[in-house]
């Protein structure tokens, strides 16, 4: 009997789409063309809050190649679209609420003819009072953004009222009488920064129309059922009229799941009955799209003095932007996991999420959880210093274990995170003394943090068809945006079905053939539809062996799969079959093609309403629980103020690591990303415009900043129900990258920052500020 | 402005004519006319590297480049080169590593680093870094490009001084 990943999982398995992106012949959205097709453009809004009174599209119209105009009044008025509250139009209609919507577009013959055609457009506007923040937002004499709000569609009981998008609150235990058993309280606001995703890859679309009036549409997305269902809702489309594929995708952080251009790209299409491609410059895509949430944090938490942690409160406030788009439900998350992965007896999270004339904000990798641990990790640091505890075993003596439930009662199935703190301390070489030896001009520190995420939500299926020749295609629905999850799939197909990784196909997702699956988000794919995978392919195996069961005489519990594409009768290897043989038997013959299929709906329940009380939106059914820790080395000059991260060292509990490569690639990626939030990413409004839409004016963290020495840890605390103990990767490494980083610098320079990003600007402000203190003091 | 000129190019070694506005980008003549898609426009503003080409050898922004001053250039793009030694080299190291997830700036990324180890063909880790620090790239965190390049540098053979 083999053991588990002598065929596919647990080894590093090139992505199956390696050779096509090392040559260049790799297709993404832009990258497709159709005949007699046309090039879409997008008018933006100049105005932050405005009423549209009239369209002029007739010298727009009139411009050579130009061959069709999609406006607001293409629309009907409740052809609304979002996933939690239905408040968004496919191009603005009846006002504009922020600079950069989408106003009108133009389908010509080409993108700068079709450009030049949409600055033509004239629209009239009146002006109204622009809301850009979220305490202006929820002020009594407000302007109102969505005059109609208490009129939308919405999925859970909202609060809305006024700019107030939504609310949501957590209560567990009695947080009154934690402060009372508490013997120090802390409590510090902090604020963290928009941040843009900037997948390299810039939004867009492809649509064409049949002539039987059916729509196919390729797009940059990370669900071809998402978009489906939302150009559906947004231009009153029957379902089945549209068919959505993907081509291969330039990476998504969360900015591809909701859409984009999607439903203004089938419009043009429709109305000019030719296929038509958008694209967006990158320019719109920062102006367009979405970004990270700005928070506004307050933490408080009572310890006693031995160090046990006993309660805390957090309030957000949260700008949404525009429009709701996944702002609810992040805020809801962020609430969740805002008392980190710790035993804290009482606790009262609460938040609000304000409208404002901004860009919607929406889902970006961390999904809130990478603000609320910027200010919980650095408070545990605060705490630990005035105690005189080390951070590590302040945080290893409060961790919640296996056993224990989530805030909100959810039982916690698998918790690696007191190893992760553990392999990190050792590769560190942490000791006692954070600080590191200072340089010439330069201060230095180590600094640590822990976070927490979840593998599984909501439903997806898998099919697994067994070919004629006894090689295996699999279908599942989730787009790979670059992540390698066509590969793992791939990987858990063969482990389960005992083949070669070469045997097996992957489908590409596409809404005609492929089972449901609700997208590439919420660090969902491995551990959901790894799951349907293996189930499907349990009912592969089944029908196998039912059928080698008739050949070879035995009962089908008497038989096993062996190695190499076999069926045979348990230890008589040599009594075996062909899956060619059985599956051609099955075709010709008897029972017909062997299909393998499963589909289910994470359905574990995140609160107990014994433990804990709600309003608002908690996802009510969230789990799979994975935990990481870091620490950081960061440099700070003491003459710029820059910050600089030399070494850094991140251990994820992830379950299973069904391909460690894949999986050291998203703790590394993450980390670098997070770097970049946590020192200089920050998207600037100027008034209410987006002063640096641009690759120019917004920096990305490039080989320069990235630390020379970056080490990803794999830590395999495995998850009863997951497949093969798997959990999930995609996000976690991110969520407590800030924090990391941020409490290096605060025990380097012995400040409190709680305010990201540490721009050498900030920090050589308060290293200035600390020189002027002691020289005060050192005056009296 | 709008008038558009003959421009022979020396594309992957095949001459070809194409025609283009004097305002019009080497990218778009080689995306949208010959139909070569491996050079990405990322921002078409010159910070991102995704549309990376050799011209004459050197790596160059082809969305910064105008067109009309690529007449009689040698051009070269990643479709171009499978047979390359150095090239082949580079993107087994990139398989074998890693050294990307979507994809996206891969093209982009090997041209540079191609045209890296042309000139110096054993980078130490600070010449790849500062070689490749205008290619961006948002999923990997570097890590593992700079190990593959690192790592087929080691692996071409070693040129003779002469």
């Amino acid at each position: 009997m083999s053991k588990h990943g002598d065929f596919g999982i647990g080894k590093s398995a090139v992505q199956i789409e390696a050779q096509e992106k090392v040559s260049g012949a790799a297709q993404y959205i832009a990258d497709l063309y159709r005949p007699n097709m046309l090039f879409g453009a997008v008018l933006q809004s100049p105005h932050a809050h405005a009423r549209i009174l009239n369209y002029d599209v007739s010298s727009a119209l009139s411009m050579p190649g130009v061959r069709a105009i999609v406006t607001g009044d293409d629309l009907q008025e409740h052809w609304r679209i979002g996933a939690f509250i239905k408040d968004e139009h496919a191009l603005a209609k009846g006002k504009v609420r922020y600079v950069g919507e989408a106003v009108a577009a133009v389908a010509a013959e080409s993108e700068a003819k079709a450009r030049a055609a949409a600055a033509a457009i004239e629209v009239r506007y009146e002006e109204l009072p622009a809301v850009l923040s979220p305490e202006t937002a929820l002020a009594s004499d407000a302007a109102v953004i969505h005059e109609k709000a208490s009129e939308y569609i919405k999925v859970f009981d909202t609060g809305t009222s006024g700019n107030l998008c939504s609310r949501t609150s957590f209560r567990e235990g009695n947080v009154d009488q934690g402060w009372r058993d508490s013997d120090l309280i802390f409590e510090a606001r902090y604020e963290t920064q928009p941040q843009a995703h900037v997948s390299l890859e810039p939004c867009g679309a492809l649509a064409e129309m049949d002539a039987n009036g059916r729509v196919s549409l390729w797009s940059a997305n990370q669900s071809v059922f998402r978009v489906q269902a939302n150009v559906c809702e947004s231009l009153g489309m029957p379902m089945a009229r549209l068919r959505c594929l993907t081509p291969r995708i330039g990476a998504g952080f969360g900015n591809k799941m909701e859409p984009h251009v999607q439903p203004i790209a089938v419009l043009l299409a429709m109305k000019a009955k030719r296929p038509v491609k958008l694209i967006l410059s990158r320019e719109q895509d920062f102006e367009m799209v979405r970004a990270r949430h700005p928070f506004q944090i307050r933490f408080k938490t009572g310890v006693k003095r031995d160090g046990t942690l006993v309660a805390r409160e957090v309030e957000v406030l949260v700008d949404g932007g525009a429009f709701a788009d996944d702002s609810p439900g992040v805020l809801g998350y962020a609430l969740l996991m805002s008392c980190g992965p710790y035993r804290i007896r009482h606790a009262y999270c609460h938040g609000r999420l304000a409208y404002t004339n901004k860009m919607r904000f929406g889902a970006f990798r961390g999904f809130g959880v990478p603000q609320v641990t910027f200010a919980g990790e650095t408070q545990i640091d605060e705490i630990a210093d005035a105690l005189g505890l080390d951070p590590i075993e302040f945080r290893l003596k409060n961790l919640k274990r296996e056993g224990d439930s989530w805030l909100g009662g959810q039982p916690i199935d698998s918790n690696g995170l007191a190893e992760c703190l553990d392999r990190v301390r050792k590769a560190s070489g942490w000791t006692g003394k954070r600080r590191l030896p200072n340089g010439e001009n330069s201060r230095r520190a180590l600094g640590v943090s822990c976070s927490a995420h979840i593998s599984g939500l909501l439903s997806t299926g898998a099919i697994i068809r067994l070919l004629e020749d006894g090689t295996v295609l699999l279908n599942t629905g989730s787009v790979d945006i670059g992540q390698g999850s066509n590969t793992v799939l791939s990987q858990i197909c063969a482990e389960a079905l005992r083949i070669p990784l070469d045997r097996v196909s992957i489908a590409s997702p596409d809404t005609d053939g492929s089972p449901y699956n609700w997208g590439t988000t919420a660090s969902r794919v491995t551990y959901m539809t790894g799951t349907s995978v293996l189930r499907a392919a349990a009912e592969v195996e089944q029908k196998i062996k039912d059928h080698a069961a008739e050949i070879l005489e035995c009962a089908p519990a008497d038989l096993e799969l062996i190695p190499g594409g076999l069926v045979a009768v348990k230890g008589i290897s040599h009594r075996n079959i062909s899956f060619a043989a059985v599956s051609g038997r099955a075709h010709w013959a008897a029972g017909g093609p062997i299909i393998g299929s499963h589909s289910w709906v994470f359905d574990q329940k995140t609160i107990d309403p014994k433990r804990a009380s709600v309003i608002g939106l908690p996802f009510p059914q969230i789990g799979g629980f994975v935990f990481n820790a870091i620490v950081a080395d960061v440099e700070i000059d003491e003459s710029t103020g820059k910050c600089r991260v030399n070494r850094a060292w991140s251990a994820c509990d992830v379950g299973r690591a069904i391909n460690p490569q894949m999986v050291e690639g998203q703790i590394e990626g993450a980390f670098v990303q997070g770097l970049g939030f946590a020192l200089f990413e920050e998207l600037v409004w100027n008034g209410a415009q987006i002063a640096n839409p641009s690759l120019m004016d917004y920096k990305i963290p490039t080989f320069v900043e990235a630390p020379s020495e970056l080490h990803a840890i794999i830590v395999e605390s495995k998850d009863p129900r997951g497949p093969y103990g798997a959990k999930s990767v995609g996000e976690i490494g991110i969520n407590g990258v800030a924090a990391a980083i941020t409490n290096a610098v605060n025990t380097a320079l012995d400040v409190r920052l709680r305010r990201l990003p540490l721009t050498p600007q900030r920090v050589l402000t308060v290293i200035l500020e600390r020189e002027l203190t002691a020289e005060a003091a050192r005056a009296q | 402005m709008n008038q558009r000129s003959v421009v022979t190019l020396t594309i992957n070694g095949a001459v070809v004519e194409a025609r283009a506005a004097a305002s019009q980008t080497l990218l778009t003549v080689i995306r949208d006319q010959l139909l070569l898609t491996s050079a990405k426009r990322g921002c078409n503003q010159g910070a991102c590297g995704a549309c990376t080409v050799l011209a004459d050898g050197r790596a160059v922004r082809s969305c910064l480049s105008l067109a009309l001053d690529c007449d009689d250039k040698r051009i070269d793009t990643i479709e171009g080169l499978g047979e390359d030694p150095t090239m082949q080299t580079l993107q087994r190291a990139f398989i074998s590593g890693g050294a990307f997830q979507c994809g996206f700036c891969t093209p982009g990324m090997l041209l540079a680093a191609f045209a890296l180890l042309t000139n110096n063909p054993r980078p130490s880790e600070a010449d790849v870094r500062y070689a490749l620090s205008g290619n961006l790239c948002r999923c990997t965190g570097y890590k593992k490009i700079v190990e593959a390049v690192l790592g087929a540098a080691r692996a071409l053979p070693r040129q003779v001084t002469p």
